[in-house]
């Protein structure tokens, strides 16, 4: 197959390549070298410290600066010849558009979320390009081809979405220590730092018994001539200890929990540790905001290390402190970052100074990070092997040679004797609502939501598009576009605000809505269904959407350990956390039960089941019922493992070949 | 090692992969010592993987010079006559490679492999040698083997789509999770020598065994009869190799077919390695090498294929010294002690 390098079919092919990050870097060498002349790549992200273990095309003096065009620059120097396209953009520009796409032979994906991945689908879809999507995390990897008519789409099969927490877990009863992060995060981190005006449970559950939210919410304001240092305690004081007594007030929430213990700061800390807390000299300039660090000032060298609840009491004084100190004017308006130093000292001490009232056990800054910021975690050798399938299945698609297409997981334990899986690809799922015209339906109450609900929360979050049309029969309800005029917008933004049923063209039980993204070229019809009442904590957006190929996000109380890593959201900041989950590195998990790797519980040799986990890297224990099955069909010469679908209502067997 | 921790430039360069196999895991790779062999394309991917992963030197040996062949499927090796002319293989990979990683002491070593003694090999924890002819390998494997450390040895060879990597990590202990969520429990593997795994009868071997095993085995042989170098073939020596196969087969009392011409021919034509497997393999063989260093991780035991034909990534244990069960009751076979911690 070497001489492919020269092969008209490689040399003559087009083709595009989304992400130019960990799978990018080395799917782009591995191009090159294959003999790839015509390469286009998009990615819209700059090169960060965190990235060069592994991205080898670029080194310490390139960050900052464009992944794509620092790609494609080193890839040029050992193979100066060929073209080499760079485009510093995000992939659902309208630039991107489905004329964009159809020039391409294939579009190869090294994605990091699942929002991206859906919208080159469709693209895709559209301009019937055939496309190789690929996802790695850890030692596990995955590669499958999907070809319309041909195999399943992308979305065929159910993703996993970000983990969601039931609020009350959160705000009253956590038990594990991401629980800790989700509120440290989400709700003490956004109440102090970020947008006043947005919702924040902070107080309402703690608080169900006593006063009104109005006299809590002063709680949380500093005073106008009030010391930091007297503001941090009364902060400290009100969640960690009062709080949690008026927790304890609940008797009947304790029953079958362990109690919580108050804590209040002159319990930790004493008053002349606190004014010696740190010397602010050493937090790192203003200038660079996302630098200052409360352990530097402190004097806390190795984020690996576990801190004692004194420390982290310090360090939440000290993080506080700087922010007011050093960053007051980003106050009001700050959302968590991963790579904001003090917003991960800050929620790391809280989330700890919480685990340690709740008896949970403490993490180190490092660990909490991990999980605050959904870091997916990877390595060079994965990316690299990943990128060597995808160049191969590539050249099956641009060759045509559709019997031997792939789909390619690479394992971290050995399963029936191998490390890189191949199986046969799916059929298209007949009721995916992607590229069938499968209708869903949504069940909603249509006198209480309003359109921006339903835009919000099914078209946006659910279906993933970004330039909606919402029509009912031929009445346009909503729309978004460069080209409105004044009068439209006008309407449009008062229709957002209607309930359902009160909009000019009523939408109620039995309507059946058509949505469509005019730059993904999708367009999906939604039967109404009204219901009256929704459980506020299985179904906190007050709807269901049904038929839609998600795994339900059931809110239940198990957990990863750190390194398996979390996509942590509460309910309702699940959609709107941009680095979203583990889940999107879209890797799946393989489970063999057949083969025991001891040999000691192996069954008989005919034994041919392999169970295998949704499609989540993250083990995902509570959908086990949701179990593919793999098939291995043992035949004299080759053997081939065969997937059923996953999808329960098409569970149908492939035969092979 | 206890006590020294990782600097701040190190955490936050290595933090993706720290979170993969910890900090523990890292500060022993940032303290290995890599002896590599044979600058191919393949070689060239895995010592991208190690020195990215940070360990603590490399250092390469390759005394030729650069043909088109090594052009192609190297991308450390910058197509520039003005470059490259004057320059071994392993200065120019030398050259590359430091730029990766600027923690790594990226090295080239010029002497006649075959004339190293056994005290050379003492300074690293790992060798890995590339094309060059069997002999040689098992030559070294023995030298490795003498020295009273344990030394981690591997081969690796990619022809055409295919690729081979034997693991020797003589008796290793490591703590092995398993696939489920259990205590940990302490293995010890035995591995054969490359002498003893590329001996095995093959009357013995399951005829499930991957046939890229025997292939290579019967492109060696020509090689060693041939005095060829690794890898010189053409379109002319197909029907010789196909004979050699025969007569190879009959001395091992195995039918014919046990050798499929048509894999047979597909490495004696398409010699030079093909990138996506070199990515494939080099990325393999870097894994295992951090698996080796680290101690983390179910080690290859003791040969690992990949062929581009069926796309599978397959493991096989050989030996000419046990013989052969099925590949389950082996390996279980092969764990000594097993303690269950807590
Ligand atoms: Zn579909």
């Amino acid at each position: 197959m070497a001489s492919l390098q020269q092969s008209p079919a490689i040399k003559g092919a087009k083709v595009l390549m989304v992400g130019a990050g960990g799978i990018g870097c080395e799917l782009l060498k591995t191009l090159a070298l294959s003999g790839f002349e015509d390469i286009h790549i998009i990615d819209m992200d700059t090169i960060e410290v965190s990235n060069l273990n592994r991205q080898f095309l670029f080194r310490q003096k390139h960050v900052g600066q464009s992944k794509a065009k620092v790609a494609r620059d080193a890839v040029l120097r050992f193979r100066p010849h060929i073209s080499i396209t760079s485009h510093h953009a995000n992939v659902k520009d309208s630039s991107f558009n489905v004329d964009f796409f159809k020039q391409f032979n294939v579009v190869l994906n090294g994605l990091d979320n699942l929002d991206a991945r859906r919208h080159v689908n469709r693209l895709c879809l559209a301009a019937e390009v055939p496309l190789v999507e690929s996802g790695t995390t850890g030692f596990l990897g995955q590669v499958s081809v999907h070809v319309k008519g041909r195999t399943d789409c992308y979305e065929c099969n159910p993703k996993p979405s970000p983990k969601t927490y039931p609020v009350c877990t959160i705000t009253s009863t956590p038990s594990k220590f991401v629980h800790c992060i989700v509120w440290a995060k989400e709700l003490l981190f956004a109440k102090l730092f970020g947008d006043k005006n947005q919702d924040n449970d902070l107080n309402v559950r703690s608080n169900d018994s006593t006063g009104s939210s109005e006299q809590t919410e002063d709680v949380f304001e500093r005073k106008a001539d009030e010391s930091v240092e007297h503001y941090g305690r009364r902060i400290y004081d009100h969640v960690f200890g009062y709080n949690i007594e008026q927790a304890l007030s609940n008797e009947e929430t304790w029953k079958n929990r362990n109690k919580p213990r108050p804590i209040y700061s002159s319990d930790v800390i004493s008053a002349e540790l606190m004014q010696q807390n740190g010397s602010s000299d050493k937090a790192g300039s203003a200038d660079d905001p996302l630098s200052v660090s409360a352990m530097a000032s402190l004097g806390l060298k190795n984020p690996q290390d576990l801190w004692s609840l004194m420390d982290n009491s310090r360090v939440f004084f000290e993080a506080l402190k700087l922010f007011f100190g050093k960053r007051e004017k980003e106050i009001g308006s700050l959302g968590f970052d991963k790579d904001d130093q003090l917003a991960v000292e800050f929620v790391t001490a809280a989330a700890n100074i919480r685990a340690a009232s709740f008896g949970i056990p403490l993490h180190s800054l490092f660990e909490a990070k991990g999980i605050a910021g959904n870091i997916v975690h990877a390595v060079a050798t994965t990316n690299a092997i990943v990128a060597g399938l995808i160049v191969i299945e590539a050249i099956k698609v641009l060759q045509k040679d559709f019997d031997s297409y792939r789909m390619s997981y690479c394992l971290e334990h050995v399963t029936q004797k191998m490390l890189i899986m191949p199986v046969q690809p799916f059929e298209p799922n007949k009721s995916c609502c992607v590229c069938s015209e499968t209708p869903l339906t949504l069940e909603i109450n249509t006198n209480h939501s309003k359109l921006r609900d339903f835009v919000e929360k099914i078209v946006k979050a659910k279906l993933s598009m970004t330039s909606p049309l919402i029509m009912h029969g031929s009445s346009l309800l909503y729309e978004v576009g460069d080209d409105l005029d004044e009068a439209m917008i006008a309407n449009y933004s008062a229709n957002l605000e209607k309930v359902l049923s009160s909009l000019p063209s009523p939408v109620t039980s039995g309507t059946m809505l058509t949505v469509e993204d005019l730059l993904q070229e999708f367009t999906c019809n939604i039967n109404i269904k009204h219901r009256e009442e929704f459980d506020e904590e299985n179904e906190p957006d007050g709807m269901v959407l049904l038929g839609w190929t998600q795994v339900p996000t059931k809110p239940k109380d198990d957990d990863d350990k750190p390194h398996t890593g979390n996509g942590v959201s509460t309910s309702k900041a699940s959609e709107t956390d941009p680095a979203v989950a583990q889940a999107d590195a879209g890797v799946v998990k393989i489970n063999v039960e057949a083969i025991d790797a001891s040999g000691k519980k192996r069954k008989g040799p005919d034994s041919k089941d392999i169970s295998l986990d949704p499609p989540s890297n993250v083990a995902d224990e509570a959908t086990a019922a949701n179990h593919k099955k793999v098939q291995q069909i043992d035949e004299d010469e080759e053997d081939l493992v065969v997937l059923d679908q996953w999808d329960i209502d098409t569970n149908k067997k492939q035969k092979l070949r | 090692m206890e006590g020294e921790q990782l600097t701040e430039q190190e955490t936050a360069l290595y933090d993706r992969q720290i979170r993969v196999w910890g900090a523990d895991a890292q500060r022993r790779l940032s303290k290995s010592h890599i002896f590599v062999y044979g600058m191919k394309g393949t070689v060239a991917e895995f010592c991208k993987n190690i020195v990215l992963a940070g360990v603590g030197s490399v250092t390469l040996m390759d005394d030729r010079v650069v043909t088109n062949e090594a052009l192609a499927s190297n991308f450390l090796i910058p197509p520039d006559e003005k470059v490259y002319s004057g320059k071994t293989l392993a200065e120019l990979c030398c050259d590359s490679l430091k730029e990766f990683n600027p923690m790594v002491h990226v090295s080239v070593e010029k002497a006649e492999l075959v004339t190293l003694g056994q005290q050379f090999f003492e300074k690293f924890d790992v060798v890995v040698i590339s094309s060059c002819p069997p002999a040689t390998k098992i030559l070294i494997n023995e030298k490795c083997r003498k020295l009273s450390k344990r030394v981690a040895f591997y081969t690796v060879e990619c022809r055409d789509s295919c690729g081979e990597i034997f693991v020797d990590l003589q008796n290793y202990k490591y703590m092995t999770k398993g696939k489920t969520d259990g205590p940990a429990s302490e293995c010890e593997l035995r591995y054969s020598s490359f002498q003893e795994a590329t001996s095995a009868p093959w009357g013995r071997l399951q005829r499930r065994t991957s046939k890229l095993y025997f292939a290579m085995r019967v492109i060696e042989s020509f090689e060693e009869a041939n005095g060829r170098n690794p890898g010189a073939f053409s379109v002319e020596d197909v029907p010789a190799v196909l004979q050699l196969k025969r007569q190879l087969c009959e001395a091992q009392s195995v039918s014919e077919s046990f050798v499929p011409d048509t894999l047979l021919e597909r490495l004696v034509i398409g010699s030079i390695e093909f990138p996506p497997v070199c990515a494939i393999i080099g990325g393999i063989l870097g894994q295992e090498v951090i698996k080796a260093i680290s101690g983390k991780g179910d080690p290859v035991k003791n040969f690992f294929y990949f062929d581009v034909v069926d796309g599978k990534g397959v493991i096989e244990d050989i030996s000419s010294r046990a013989p052969e069960a099925d590949s389950a009751s082996s390996k279980s076979a092969n764990i000594i002690t097993q303690v269950v911690l807590e």
